[in-house]
């Protein structure tokens, strides 16, 4: 967005006081952690808006303030606790020399419009700040459980060590547990060997379906939309308790089969709804030439038609893995030992003994779903290109 | 298409039948091809709605059917429960003398399948006590048939043996093959034939033989020949020579005649059962009117019983009623989890209409990459976030060191967050803020921005702006995300599970318990049932507020 409004410097009665006041905020949670919070809030308020005024008014230059800020506040952390505290010096530094700076010539103005009360621009950042937060909250369980997960203790917080940046304090040994336990093998070879089966089931049916059900005429449509998607609605405790009760009387119940079916049934939806997707922007006479330049409905299918909604078949089927790989419920109940899947064990590992490997197989499931979610950004962006939906 | 087909209809009208290339009426010819069209649609869509109603909807339907199924009481005490129908459980009497002589035969031959225990335990969820009863009366049994046997085996060694037994009840044909047959052959053993006229003179001799024989070969595989009868055996035998056709013994010639007539003579000097009172002295509960009224109530295939359970009721004789308050439990648990749902329905509101908005109001690079944020939760897996969440909010964990360090709790005073309501609410509000988040996204999308300033310049505050103009557009994005938060959070069983401790659990962690735990299917059955007409009741809500075509998925 472009400036909106032309800003100017602001007097020294405006900004001292708003960065005395960020500071006096700053200084209450340093404070009540040294033990006087009140301390705390008059010191921070004092040395941060003397900190403004010094670096606008006497230093002048923005470069040589907002470096001489940090440097400075680094210094004194490192003083006065070590590593810890040398890396909130520099945040400290880098924060209030920006922030005085930007209140100072006036450029928290710039982008917002140009009728607005003073007010209002509180607002408007109060606002931003409070969706970081919320966003933060969001974001934060994941964010915590990487570094703990290489903790080198049994414990699962950080511990002084890792708070210091020790080399000591931090060590792969979860992760070597993870791979050197015949437990967690097994049960990421189960989880390998049913997810893709499980997979291949719901796709090949599921695309074949899609298909149908995008025609111009199917009878009983919504009915039979219904049907397909409620595996999707059913909350999973009913499915589960639903396919135990069945698959025992069949016999499909502590089987392989009966696992896959059951995940199969669970990833259906996510096929349908994203190739029915694809296939909304589908071009029918694509297939109509080609049934005209001689090709039977089988060579269409797969010449022109699968190519131009694989992005959304491959977006589908990873729905599904991912719905089958991640799955519990239904597999607690429908398997036996011989199926215990990885999320069956991280299960059992949280409800009875919880050790801190499952935070190294939470890291690496991170991963991975980070880059899974890569590929179905990329191919959703590449099925709008191949659709001419999007020019990008 | 049915456009077309009207106007197809119009113009026959006017100008007599329009012709296809071929020849036909157009009509029939647009029929025809509209016709095969829906069956390769249906064709398509067939395979996986086969396979969906095999592996999921029939599941579902057998759990519905388990949740009134009642068929264990009548199958294994089919004899009382039909005595049983005659007696008047408001007179506060026992039943009379010939419903525990059906008791007497019917626990006989399920003590001996070994079905009583099980029997016991179905009638455990609807009286305490009744499991023990059962399996202490299974061991009883024997001693009151045995009274017979001794009997009958003192009058006559022959009776002791089974083969005896067999060459008088059984037929010739089938006696000559079972003497040749040898279990180490593998061939199949014959199945036991009854001499002919053995049902007419020694009617309920002959019926408990059958299925003494029918057990015998076909449960335990054992050599019908020489397996020596139960006890049950005598005391129906006894019964015979004593009873209406004791008077045709005398005209009996086959095999064993004998020893039958001799038998038929001394029976009615013999020692007899009072059948009610070796049941009383079994257990005195057999002597008292409860087992009995709940045998009765539970006679039936079908029971609405187990509904009654999940909603905190009984049956009694004057119809269903309210358990004690101190037994009541699911009531209180399907308010507890309509509460918790309400709950993180309304903090998933709170938290997501912000971040939507500042999303769907974002220059859309920056919005793309606050994306992120909101996407990468909706795709880690469930249970790292869930046990993100166990680490965090532990008593050691991250969260209360942090509140520590700061001093804004005292280290002795560490608050209590988990295994409790708070951490589930928490927990389920994280997990479940991107399914509130992205659908509010979308549909604020759609509303232009120059509404809001247009307001403004016509002089609304930003309150009256916002409140009056925006939020009404927004409300079906609210709509929607509530209610798919409030779908998902009511059947959620890891999280409340791991981070819940007892307070903080859901309907669905019963259900589970009844299912792992107590083996209570049919409550489990009942509950869920319940839990399933709740969520599709909401599903057909969101269906005609949203409409099932336009999920979408991850953005």
């Amino acid at each position: 967005m472009v400036a909106l409004t032309p800003i100017s410097r602001k007097p020294v009665g405006f900004y001292v006081p708003v960065v005395a006041a960020a500071g006096a905020f700053a200084g209450l949670f340093v404070g009540t952690a040294q033990g006087s919070g009140l301390l705390g809030i008059v010191i921070g308020a004092l040395t941060m808006g003397a900190l403004a005024f010094i670096l606008t008014q006497l230093i002048k230059n923005e470069t040589i303030a907002r470096w001489g800020s940090v440097i400075l506040l680094a210094v004194i952390g490192f003083i006065l606790g070590g590593v810890p505290m040398l890396v909130l010096g520099v945040i400290f530094g880098w924060f209030f020399g920006w922030f005085s700076f930007w209140l100072y010539e006036g450029r928290y103005r710039a982008k917002v419009a140009p009728y607005l009360t003073p007010g209002q621009v509180l607002w408007h950042f109060a606002f931003r700040i409070i969706c970081g937060a919320i966003l933060v909250f969001l974001i934060t369980p994941i964010l915590v459980v990487m570094p703990l997960s290489f903790n080198a203790e049994n414990f699962f917080t950080f511990t002084p060590e890792m708070l210091r940046f020790d080399p000591e304090g931090y060590s792969l040994r979860h992760y070597k547990d993870f791979f050197n336990s015949s437990a967690w093998q097994g049960a990421v070879w189960n989880s390998v060997k049913i997810a893709p089966a499980a997979t291949l089931l719901s796709v090949s049916f599921g695309t074949l379906a899609a298909i149908g059900l995008s025609q111009q005429h199917v009878p009983f449509r919504r009915a039979i939309m219904a049907i397909l998607i409620s595996p999707m609605i059913v909350p999973l405790i009913i499915s589960a308790a639903g396919m135990y009760f069945f698959y025992s009387r069949v016999g499909l119940q502590g089987t392989y089969v009966g696992v896959v079916l059951a995940h199969a049934a669970l990833g259906i939806p996510f096929v349908i709804i994203t190739v029915t997707a694809t296939l909304v922007g589908f071009d029918r006479s694509l297939t109509r030439a080609a049934a005209n330049m001689g090709a039977n409905p089988v060579t269409t299918f797969f010449r022109v038609q699968m190519p131009l909604i694989l992005p959304g078949v491959i977006s589908g089927g990873l729905f599904a893995f991912i719905t089958s790989f991640d799955e519990v419920v239904v597999v607690l109940f429908v398997g036996s030992a011989g199926q215990k899947t990885l999320p069956w064990q991280m299960f059992t590992g949280l409800r009875e003994q919880i050790s801190p490997t499952i935070l190294a197989v939470a890291t690496i499931l991170v991963v991975i779903s980070i880059c899974l979610l890569t590929v179905v950004e990329l191919l959703r962006r590449r099925s709008e290109r191949l659709r001419g939906m999007s020019p990008g | 298409m049915s456009d077309t087909a009207d106007a197809t209809n119009d113009t026959s009208e006017q100008a007599g039948p329009v012709l296809a290339a071929d020849g036909t009426p157009l009509k029939r010819s647009l029929n025809r091809a509209l016709r095969r069209q829906k069956l390769s649609a249906l064709l398509l869509i067939a395979p996986l709605l086969i396979f969906i109603l095999v592996t999921f909807i029939a599941p579902i339907a057998d759990m519905l059917f388990r949740s009134v199924e009642n068929q264990i009481v009548q199958d294994t005490l089919p004899r009382t429960t039909q005595t049983l129908a005659e007696w008047d459980s408001e007179s506060g009497e026992t039943p009379g003398a010939p419903v525990y002589k059906a008791l007497y035969e019917d626990l006989f031959i399920a003590q001996e399948r070994k079905l009583h225990t099980r029997l016991g335990s179905r009638l455990n969820y609807e009286l305490t006590g009744a499991s023990s009863l059962f399996r202490k009366s299974g061991r009883g049994v024997d001693d009151i048939g045995e009274v017979y046997q001794d009997q009958f085996e003192d009058l006559n060694d022959f009776w002791k043996k089974g083969e005896n037994w067999n060459a008088l009840l059984g037929s010739d044909a089938w006696l000559t093959e079972i003497s040749g047959w040898k279990k180490s052959t593998g061939d199949v053993q014959p199945p036991f034939e009854m001499r002919e006229g053995m049902a007419e003179l020694l009617p309920e001799t002959a019926e408990y033989y059958a299925i003494f024989a029918d057990f015998v070969q076909n449960d335990d595989e054992d050599n019908l020949y020489k397996e020596d009868p139960w006890a049950l055996i005598y005391s129906a035998f006894y019964d015979d020579l004593t009873g209406p056709t004791a008077a045709q013994i005398a005209s009996y010639t086959g095999p064993a005649s004998a020893e039958l007539g001799e038998a038929a003579a001394a029976a009615p000097a013999f020692e007899t059962v009072d059948y009610k009172a070796a049941f009383s002295e079994i257990d005195k509960d057999w002597g008292k009117t409860p087992i009995w009224g709940t045998i009765r109530a539970y006679s039936p295939a079908l029971t609405n019983g187990y509904f009654l359970n999940a909603v905190d009721m009984q049956k009694s004789p004057d119809g269903p009623e309210f358990r004690p308050d101190n037994e009541r439990i699911y009531g209180t648990l399907f308010l507890r989890t309509l509460f918790m749902s309400i709950c993180i329905t309304v903090s998933c509101i709170l938290l997501g209409y912000p971040v939507a908005w500042i999303l769907a109001n974002l220059p859309a690079r920056t919005a793309n990459l606050l994306m992120i944020l909101v996407l990468l939760p909706f795709w880690t897996s469930l249970l790292v976030r869930t046990s993100a969440w166990k680490v965090m909010l532990q008593q050691q964990g991250v969260i209360n060191d942090t509140l520590v360090w700061l001093g804004i709790v005292a280290d002795d005073s560490r608050l209590a967050l988990i295994n409790n309501q708070t951490g589930t609410i928490i927990a389920m509000t994280h997990i479940l803020l991107p399914f509130m988040i992205l659908p509010l996204y979308s549909v604020m999308q759609t509303v232009p921005p120059s509404y809001l300033r247009a307001a403004k310049s016509l002089g609304a505050t930003n309150w009256t702006a916002f409140w009056r103009v925006y939020f009404p557009q927004s409300v079906p994005g609210i709509g929607a995300g509530s209610i798919l938060v409030f779908i998902l959070s009511i059947g959620y069983y890891i999280t409340p599970e791991i981070v819940g401790g007892t307070t903080g659990t859901f309907i669905s962690n019963r259900i589970a318990y009844h299912i792992s735990s107590s083996l209570n299917w049919g409550l489990a059955a009942a509950l869920g049932a319940i839990l399933l007409a709740v969520v599709l009741g909401l599903y057909w809500t969101y269906d005609k507020i949203v409409g099932i075509d336009n999920v979408k998925l991850g953005g």
